[in-house]
């Protein structure tokens, strides 16, 4: 694929620069997906990744958060290196994928009590809580099977409720959501950035959001 | 902001607790491999003989064996669901040492696969026509070889996780490392049944367990890496 250019560097007045990346080169089976890729993530930013199918945004989401080494190029959290922050990383990033997380034997509770205990301590309350909030009042005891595809997304959407990581990585998260869910979703996403949080976003969807900034792939 | 963040401890039991729920909750994953074992050890008799002095013989080997088959079949269970529903990004990604979220992992799965063979091993024993002496050796060799093939089988469901068609590849990587467990195991037996002491033999169990336990998890780490990059 073609080589992608950062679309649109930021103001830079929410504060320091919480992600960058520098020369980014990423092949996958002899397909550059993308090279020199250079961006700034910075505290209070939403920024959404662009590109047609194919152009490796899952990919760099998944760079991002070390997911996949096969990559070159270097990515910095506030200034150093991921590899020796790793801790602080790993300890303020909230990451959802395509695969949301949510195990369909257990129930919304059991999966977030899990899943959020992984980065956080975390009580019932909050979960309930999260959970009314996003609309699945009544499922809380409903094995993640019974639900449908856009509720089992909304249990992993609780997370960005309870969970206090500073940089949120989110893969399609509007895929399977409705209107009412793709609405308060971009507004979790205003209240994160509103809160000096960051936002890294994949999606085709056009979000109404004032601190959206856009980096275009392929 | 960091005050309330987790500790490992906090995470590794949170952990344990989740795969043993699911555990509980997906009764087939842990029943199969269970009633495999029994069915399999009840088809000796059937196949060879039911004279006593030839099952005596056997028995120790053919209860560990079964044992090692049946633990192949309940390895699956480990990291593929996690796998396929994304937990497994999740795990990755905690700030936690993947070294102890993987150990709780496996103690998990050896609570639910490996211990009940252990309690049921002096019933099948009793079948076989195993002298009662050599009961306690053969229990003790079991709870000290079953956790080890966990810890084992674990590296080879890791590596293997993101392929697609497994087939027997899990058996090939597993079963040779398994050989010594199974040498081991059955010699104590032997021994106690030769009137010998079987401690040698034991202590040897003990040292592959420590080293499986401080070294596996970390092997199933980097696998676990491997498979989802």
């Amino acid at each position: 694929m073609s080589s992608a250019a950062p679309n649109n560097h930021t103001e830079s007045k929410n504060g320091e620069t919480m992600l960058s990346a520098r020369q980014l080169f990423c092949a996958r089976d002899d397909r550059v997906l993308f090279k020199d890729l250079d961006f700034d993530l910075i505290e209070g930013q939403v920024l959404q990744v662009q590109g047609s199918n194919g152009s490796g945004k899952t990919t760099l989401m998944r760079i991002l958060c070390g997911l996949n080494d096969n990559y070159e190029g270097s990515i910095k959290w506030y200034g150093q290196d991921i590899a020796e922050q790793a801790a602080g990383f790993f300890s303020s990033l909230l990451y959802i994928g395509h695969r949301v997380g949510v195990s369909k034997v257990l129930n919304p509770i059991e999966n977030l009590r899990w899943s959020c205990s992984l980065l956080q301590a975390v009580s019932d309350e909050q979960i309930m809580n999260a959970l009314k909030e996003v609309g699945l009042r009544g499922f809380e005891e409903s094995p993640c099977y019974t639900l449908s595809a856009g509720q089992q997304q909304r249990v992993s959407l609780a997370r960005l409720i309870i969970s206090p990581a500073r940089l949120w990585v989110l893969d399609e998260p509007f895929t399977t959501l409705d209107a009412k869910g793709v609405a308060q979703l971009e507004n979790f996403l205003q209240s994160q950035a509103q809160s000096g949080g960051s936002v890294m976003v994949t999606t085709h969807h056009k979000l109404n959001i004032p601190q959206l900034n856009i980096l275009s792939l392929g | 902001m960091h005050d309330n963040h987790t500790t490992t401890s906090a995470a590794f039991w949170a952990t344990l607790k989740r795969d043993l729920l699911i555990a509980f909750k997906k009764k087939n994953d842990v029943v199969n491999p269970f009633m495999f074992f029994i069915i399999v050890v009840s088809l000796f008799p059937i196949g060879i003989s039911p004279e006593s002095e030839r099952l005596t013989e056997i028995a120790a080997g053919v209860i560990w064996i079964s044992v090692l088959l049946a633990s192949m079949l309940s390895m699956d269970s480990l990291y593929r669901s996690d796998y396929e529903d994304g937990s497994l990004e999740q795990l990755l990604l905690s700030p936690h040492p993947l070294f102890f979220l993987v150990l709780a992992k496996n103690i998990s799965h050896w609570l639910v696969s490996g211990l009940p063979v252990v309690l049921v091993s002096p019933l099948l024993a009793y079948m076989l026509a195993l002298p009662q002496e050599a009961y306690g050796t053969l229990v003790l060799s079991l709870l000290l070889g079953t956790p080890i093939m966990s810890l084992i089988g674990s590296i080879a469901v890791a590596l293997t996780v993101g392929l697609g068609s497994r087939g027997l590849i899990l058996a090939v990587i597993t079963l040779p490392m398994s050989v010594p467990v199974l040498i081991f195991g059955t010699l104590a037996v032997q021994a106690t049944l030769n009137s010998l002491s079987p401690v040698g033999y034991l202590s040897l169990m003990l040292v592959m367990l420590s080293v499986s336990i401080s070294l596996a998890p970390l092997a199933s780490a980097a696998a676990l890496r491997i498979s989802v990059n």
